[in-house]
């Protein structure tokens, strides 16, 4: 009941500081924050109908050599996503987002959500949703980014793109130069595959696969996520979000089988642009903390981390060929995941089981909804002893495009 | 003119990024001799196959609780005790307890001989029983085991000496045990009133690397097989939930792993370094060469190695008696391990060294100042050598 109680708390706060707040027109670029990102897309309205579609897709090559041995050549076709947005009527609005993934392998609604706007600072939202945790895991789209891989802290960490069926709030206020934003949810959450997987750690990517996630929640408990974002118009965004919720199976029928486990995500992302927008810094960091059952620590970990951090420079923006605002940028990738943050309890060493990894890049963005894209990708691994790390380096070329 | 810039800056930028990503900075091979792993070289395509296959299974197969995983057990898989083929640490111990008297085991009913210390949701790991004897094994390096398995029965008898005829203070036993039901013998095996020699564990109490392997599955994963059915937890028999094929195959894994490829073999150092480890004796039961019999993996059979082991059980004094044991194995009785990839442990195990039976020595000068029992003169030898020699013996085995 607590989570329910903090729920309403949290909304009626909102509720109350909307009257003292001026709300100005939230469809000015300046006021979008990332959690817009799932709106922020280029749609395609059909005629005289209230339906809008659109969609990306996002393909590579890759060549990679791990520890001197070639992985050989491969052709990915990672995803294929498609959007349908729907005004079913004034301030109700629909929007779905389909994904394909390796080529159909996977198909996920990552997206099906009703939003009722009342006012800008308040909107209800039901249906499938992507939990508003950290910044990658709401706005991820393959063209917006100039990396061929996602952050491995937003899809490692962050098990993005984590959607869930349930309900909430959020709006936004408007100060000045000041842009506040909020998500508060109930949803179903994990599963106990956060633990028993094949990765053999702790791994909240291993949970989101749980097929059963849209019709019932494992734990019968709701998960809460939540999300206060800051953005000054001339400066940046910053968000801070959380996640909390159970994961196991503590009852069944009424019979208690276990005590409540809980996993709960903090997450702080950041973004900003500088030098006349040629520069953009954008970045994250997660931290997971998760309730093990006795004598399964250290082999899993109860407490994991990671963070990323993209910088990109404009390195040319005009005409190029038939393109007239064409851009060429370069880039840089760091990002670091530790699967178990803390001790052996024999030993008293470290445990590692981390990544490190680094990429250039090299991006060309014919138009703002196209980018091909050249990255190495270097990456060190170390198993949870830190014993000699796998050497990964990956050439990779591919594009990405809204269509 | 303005294009020609952006054309050159492309140009440029791509050629920035294939510099960078060219072989030079490319992670590179480690070479052969600093990795345990890797399969014995000159094995035909079927067994290269079989090899892959035993080797994904070991390495890459997790059990989770779809799969069969426990309900109650020590690891998930095999490659995460013996993490690149090589030896484990404290942190994955396993730990052997009970009791054994006229009376029996009383701690079999308490999940005696192995602690499954950990579980899945909704279940209770054991718990090690107030009072009851034990010792703790850090998890061998797998390495080479193919060719131990296939030293013949009469050379493992002919080293023994269990009553020192040859009053070297080395009595070194074998171990005797029957096999389970679903084992055939060696060919070529010697059986005394129904018994085998059993070579493989610290204790010797395994007959050979299937035997091995299945008991693993079972105590180590809790992982029913058609050869040892029996749930850990519950102690009834289950249905399989691995597949004979795949047990096969990880044996067959084992069986075909390279021996460890001693390194620095022309350094003046560790060449005398050798030589004093023969002259203070130590070759006495870390015995440099064995053969191997007949195998079906044409490159095994009839082979000379270097293991540095006599796979026999040999009395290494209180300090190493942990006051349980297993097997015919008394106490104090440890089967001599084979010291080929002892420089390597380190790089399975952190970066640290975690030597003899329970990872207590933390470094290979410790674990020979440990040694005790028929042991103990060779380690005064040691002792009392001078620094130099004492060195270039480290440094010796270092380079194993």
């Amino acid at each position: 009941m607590k989570i329910y109680l903090y729920t309403i708390k949290i909304s009626l706060i909102f509720i109350f500081i909307s009257f003292d707040l001026k709300a100005l027109n939230d469809k000015d670029s300046n006021n979008i924050l990332n959690m817009d990102a799932v709106y922020n897309r280029p749609l395609i309205k059909l005629d005289n109908q209230s339906i809008a579609i659109g969609g990306y897709v996002e393909t590579n090559t890759q060549y990679s050599i791990k520890n001197g041995i070639s992985e050989g050549f491969s052709f990915q076709a990672k995803r294929l996503t498609l959007f349908f947005s729907s005004t079913i009527a004034k301030q109700l609005k629909f929007l779905s987002e389909i994904e394909f993934e390796s080529g159909g392998k996977e198909i996920n609604i990552e997206f099906a959500a009703l939003d009722l706007e009342f006012d800008p600072s308040i909107n209800l939202r039901g249906g499938i949703f992507v939990n508003p945790i950290g910044a990658f895991n709401q706005n991820h789209d393959g063209p917006k980014w100039d990396f061929i891989d996602r952050p491995l802290s937003a899809t490692k960490i962050i098990p993005s793109t984590l959607s869930n069926v349930g309900f909430g709030i959020y709006g936004k206020y408007f100060v000045s130069n000041w842009v506040l934003g909020y998500e508060t949810y109930l949803s179903n959450g994990f599963d106990d595959k956060i633990i028993y997987n094949a990765e053999n750690r702790t791994s909240l990517s291993a949970g989101k696969a749980n097929s059963f996630k849209f019709e019932e929640s494992f734990s019968g408990t709701p998960m809460f996520t939540g999300k206060i974002a800051l953005r000054n118009r001339n400066y940046g965004e910053i968000g801070i979000s959380y996640l909390k919720g159970v994961y196991n199976k503590w009852q069944n029928d009424g019979i208690i089988l276990d005590k409540k486990r809980n996993v709960s995500i903090i997450a702080l992302d950041f973004n900003t642009t500088l030098i006349e927008n040629k520069l953009n810094i954008n970045g994250e960091v997660a931290k997971v903390f998760v309730e093990l059952q006795e004598g399964i620590a250290p082999q899993f970990g109860n407490e994991q981390v990671g963070f990323y951090s993209d910088i990109i420079y404009n390195i040319y923006k005009g005409r190029v060929l038939n393109w007239e605002n064409a851009k060429i940028s370069l880039g840089f990738r760091c990002e670091f995941v530790d699967f178990n943050v803390g001790e052996f309890y024999e030993t008293k060493t470290k445990i590692f089981d981390e990544i490190w990894s680094i990429t250039p890049t090299l991006s060309f963005r014919p138009v703002g909804s196209s980018v091909i894209k050249i990255n190495y990708k270097y990456e060190i691994n170390y198993d949870i002893l830190g014993n000699l790390p796998k050497k990964i380096g990956s050439i990779q070329f591919g594009f990405s495009t809204y269509f | 003119m303005n294009n020609i810039k952006i054309y050159i800056i492309i140009y440029i930028s791509f050629l920035f990024m294939i510099a960078v990503a060219c072989e030079s900075i490319l992670p590179t091979a480690i070479n052969d001799d600093e990795l345990l792993d890797g399969p014995i070289e000159g094995l035909n395509n079927e067994q290269i196959t079989q090899f892959s296959r035993g080797d994904f299974a070991f390495n890459n197969q997790i059990f989770t609780t779809e799969s069969g995983l426990g309900p109650i057990f020590v690891s998930t898989s095999c490659g995460s005790c013996h993490f690149g083929d090589g030896k484990g640490t404290p942190e994955n111990s396993i730990i052997r307890f009970g009791k054994l008297d006229s009376m029996g085991n009383p701690y079999q009913i308490l999940g005696s001989p192995q602690l499954q210390y950990r579980s899945i949701t909704g279940y209770s790991p054991e718990k090690l029983p107030i009072n009851a004897l034990f010792f703790k094994v850090v998890p061998p390096a797998i390495t080479g085991l193919g060719y131990l398995a296939l030293v013949s029965d009469s050379d493992i008898i002919s080293m023994s000496d269990p009553d020192d005829k040859d009053n070297d203070g080395i009595s070194g036993v074998v171990s005797w045990g029957v096999i389970p039901k679903y084992l055939n013998p060696n060919i070529n095996s010697i059986q005394i009133n129904g018994q085998y020699i059993f070579r493989f564990g610290k204790k010797a109490t395994s007959y050979n690397l299937f035997h091995q392997t299945v008991k693993a599955y079972n105590q180590d994963i809790g992982i029913a097989s058609q050869q040892e059915p029996i749930d850990v937890w519950s102690g009834h028999e289950i249905e399989p939930e691995i597949s004979s094929q795949t047990v096969i195959d990880v044996h067959a894994y084992l069986n075909s792993l390279k021996a460890p490829i001693q390194r620095n073999q022309s350094d003046e150092e560790i060449i005398n370094g050798k030589k004093i480890f023969v002259n203070i004796g130590c070759g006495g039961c870390h015995k440099e060469t064995l053969k191997t019999g007949y195998s079906d993996i044409e490159v095994l059979s009839n082979k000379v190695f270097h293991p540095y082991t006599d796979l026999l059980l040999h009395n290494m004094g209180s300090d190493l008696d942990d006051g349980y044991t297993e097997g015919s194995a008394k106490t104090f009785e440890w089967r001599t391990p084979a010291l080929w990839g002892l420089g390597l442990s380190p790089n399975s195990q952190g970066g640290k060294f975690y030597l003899m039976h329970d990872g207590r020595a933390n470094s290979i000068e410790e674990a020979i100042l440990m040694h005790g029992g028929e042991a103990t003169l060779r380690k005064l030898n040691f002792q009392n050598l001078p620094s130099k020699d004492k060195n270039n013996l480290l440094k010796f085995l270092n380079s194993l």
